[in-house]
């Protein structure tokens, strides 16, 4: 098992240069100026310009800018957005927010997924079955913007239980129509998942000997079926976790929250290189660490999978 | 015990003298799209205490769903008993509730299956599956029933036991996973242990240790054992009695002898015909012709008729009842019968 970590933490070095250097590469060669784009309409006086291309190290070849900033980065130092804000200070404003958001979604996948599929997949063919099938139908097929304004316009404006947008995103209560609309996807799926694995591991032949066993129907249920049922939906919900930490830019942008997937919206829009190359640096980590996660995860619930 | 219980049948005290199980006029069916699938068709057999009755039939024949019916493990719906009575120890199973059910089950009655992988949960170590039987029918803390474990491991003679008690089943070998399956239906010191085709998964010399094994826990324990399967040598060594069962029904029964030696009936011929003998080396095999019946739609009559060699009209027709087998003489022969309308002429030509 350790060498196993070892050698998928060691796999990541590569990962980490490689994804960093396309994200780099593909920023730069963005079309247009920044540095223009910094005077507006006004002519630029080109020794301020030939100054900032130097602060910046517009004035290096591609190659040595992306050492400069790989450097920088194994120092913990992301560099300077063009507004002058250290985008370290950027990044500690937008993650916090984005990490409450998603862990508010990532709570409704479970309390309301998991117990969907659970019902859906013990009683298949009944009515709760088919409505949850349904229900998660529409929801998987519904746009996440659509459904986004409608809960908006819903609950925000017509019933006037939430606020419309969120004013201050350490208020839980006011991330719940938010965490609820961002989960709304991956919730369907979780619940689909649950049903179609309940399914399957209820006509197992293990179910039988367990309940040829004597065990009562909740130990037959809560032990033997769950635990085996579980295992894709875990794997599933580590996955999305990861997915949910590299922020909605849909979602932040409907309910107005300053998380990440709106602060890169708007410096990609803007051509803020340091800003997106940042960010998407700290995404790859959080996918990596996620995916190693989920990984290890997979080894803990099932015994069967070893690694050397 | 519950006090309907006890007013259905002696206090617990007394000794049980009838059989351990007694199934009378057992249907099984299961409705599904496509027409009613009649599994078992009034199948009776008994099994006393430290007997031994053998099921044989081939696949579909109903011996397993006979045994899930017992075990109560049938999926209801869409598996249905519309007729029929299970005793045990002289109570029909059928009308008791579902708690009392659950607590024969294990405890009284155990089961063995198959494939003891596919029966045995992946992600729980086989030491916690042993120990589950004693926290759920003893109340048994985990440590107590970790210990039980080990005893039952080392009684099955598992080697190691204390060690391998945390391992998970994929981590043992075929013969050491049924003698698993064994333990746990041992576990609680049932009366009668149904195995359903304990050995068909193993390699032959390990099927003889496991057969052997369970043989010996049986004597030890005296219980009643019903030992299902399609496979004829197993029989042979631990069976007082067989019952050979076709299409749902039972179409012989008979000690275990004299079955080998003169079956009374054309299916069970037909079968012993197809085992492969030594001294017909390079003939051609016997195989009864013909496929076992469509059980959406039994052929009327005799169910073996349109692959019995001996059919006559009246198979055709009539469903020929499970009639006593006697000598040449008129004495009835102990413990057989034959649902055949030609069983003397069956028996003679053997």
């Amino acid at each position: 098992m350790g060498h196993y970590i070892l050698r998928r933490v060691l796999q990541m070095i590569p990962v980490f240069f490689g994804a960093t250097l396309l994200i780099f590469l593909m920023v730069y060669s963005l079309p247009g100026d920044p540095i223009a784009a910094m005077f507006g309409d006004k002519a630029a006086d080109p020794a301020t310009v030939a100054n900032l291309k130097h602060q910046y190290y517009l004035d290096q070849p591609l190659w040595k800018q992306y050492l400069h900033y790989m450097n920088n980065i194994l120092h913990l130092d992301f560099g300077t957005s063009f507004t002058g804000r250290p985008v370290s200070e950027i990044m500690k404003d937008a993650f916090p927010v984005t990490i409450r958001l998603a862990l508010v979604a990532f709570f409704f996948e479970i309390v309301i997924g998991l117990p969907l599929g659970l019902i859906a997949g013990l009683k298949r063919g009944s009515i709760a079955d088919t409505l949850v099938l349904l229900i998660t139908l529409i929801v998987i097929s519904i746009p996440v913007f659509v459904l986004g304004y409608i809960a908006q316009t819903v609950f925000a404006i017509n019933l006037g239980w939430v606020t419309a947008t969120v004013q201050d995103s350490r208020d839980i209560t006011q991330l719940i129509l938010p965490g609820l609309v961002l989960a709304s996807l991956s919730l369907a799926y979780v619940a689909r998942l649950t049903r179609t694995s309940i399914g399957e591991n209820l006509r197992a032949d293990y179910m039988r000997t367990a309940v040829a066993k004597g065990l009562p129907r909740r130990t037959v249920i809560g032990r033997h079926l769950l635990r085996n049922s579980l295992i894709p939906v875990v794997t599933f919900l580590g996955t999305d976790l990861g997915a949910l930490m590299g922020g909605a830019i849909v979602t932040e942008g409907i309910f107005n929250i300053a998380g990440v997937g709106n602060v890169l919206y708007r410096a990609i829009n803007q051509k803020e290189g340091p800003t997106v190359v940042g960010i998407v640096t700290v995404l790859v980590i959080v996918y990596l660490v996620a995916s190693l996660v989920v990984d290890l995860l997979y080894a803990v619930l099932d015994p069967r999978i070893r690694y050397a | 015990m519950s006090t309907v219980a006890d007013q259905t049948r002696p206090a617990r005290e007394e000794p049980w003298t009838g059989p351990l199980l007694d199934v009378r006029n057992l249907h099984v069916e299961f409705r599904t799209r496509d027409g009613v699938v009649r599994a078992v068709n009034g199948v009776n057999y008994s099994v006393a205490a430290g007997e031994t009755l053998a099921v044989l039939g081939e696949s579909g024949s109903g011996k397993s769903v006979t045994a899930q019916a017992i075990m109560g493990i049938l999926d209801m719906p869409p598996a249905a008993i519309p007729e029929g009575e299970i005793l045990y120890r002289g109570r029909d199973m059928l009308k008791m509730s579902k708690e009392e059910r659950r607590k024969i089950r294990g405890q009284k009655i155990a089961m063995i299956f198959q494939d003891a992988l596919s029966s045995l949960n992946p992600v729980l170590p086989v030491g916690f599956q042993l120990g589950e039987m004693y926290r759920a029918h003893r109340g048994s803390n985990r440590k107590e029933a970790k210990a039980k474990a080990i005893e039952l491991m080392d009684r099955v003679r598992i080697p190691a036991a204390r060690e391998r008690v945390g391992d998970y089943p994929h981590q043992f070998s075929g013969g050491m996973r049924q003698r698993i399956m064994i333990a746990m239906a041992l576990a609680l010191e049932p009366d009668l242990i149904i195995a359903d085709e304990p050995t068909t998964a193993l390699d032959v010399t390990v099927q003889a240790q496991v057969m052997d094994l369970l043989a010996e826990l049986q004597a030890e324990y005296h219980m009643g054992l019903i030992l299902i399967t399609h496979d004829l040598g197993v029989v042979a060594d631990v069976a007082d009695k067989i019952a050979v069962m076709y299409a749902g029904r039972i179409v012989e029964t008979a000690p275990v002898h004299d079955l080998y030696a003169r079956p009374a009936h054309p299916y069970t011929r037909g079968l012993l015909d197809s085992i492969p003998r030594l001294d017909q080396k390079g003939q051609e095999l016997y195989a009864i012709k013909g496929l076992p019946p469509n059980l959406l739609r039994i052929p009327p009559g005799c169910a073996f008729n349109p692959r019995c060699p001996r059919a006559q009209e009246i198979c055709r027709h009539e469903v020929p009842p499970l009639a006593q087998v006697t000598e040449d003489d008129g004495t009835p022969v102990a413990g057989r019968g034959s649902a055949c309308f030609f069983w003397k002429e069956t028996l003679h030509d053997g």
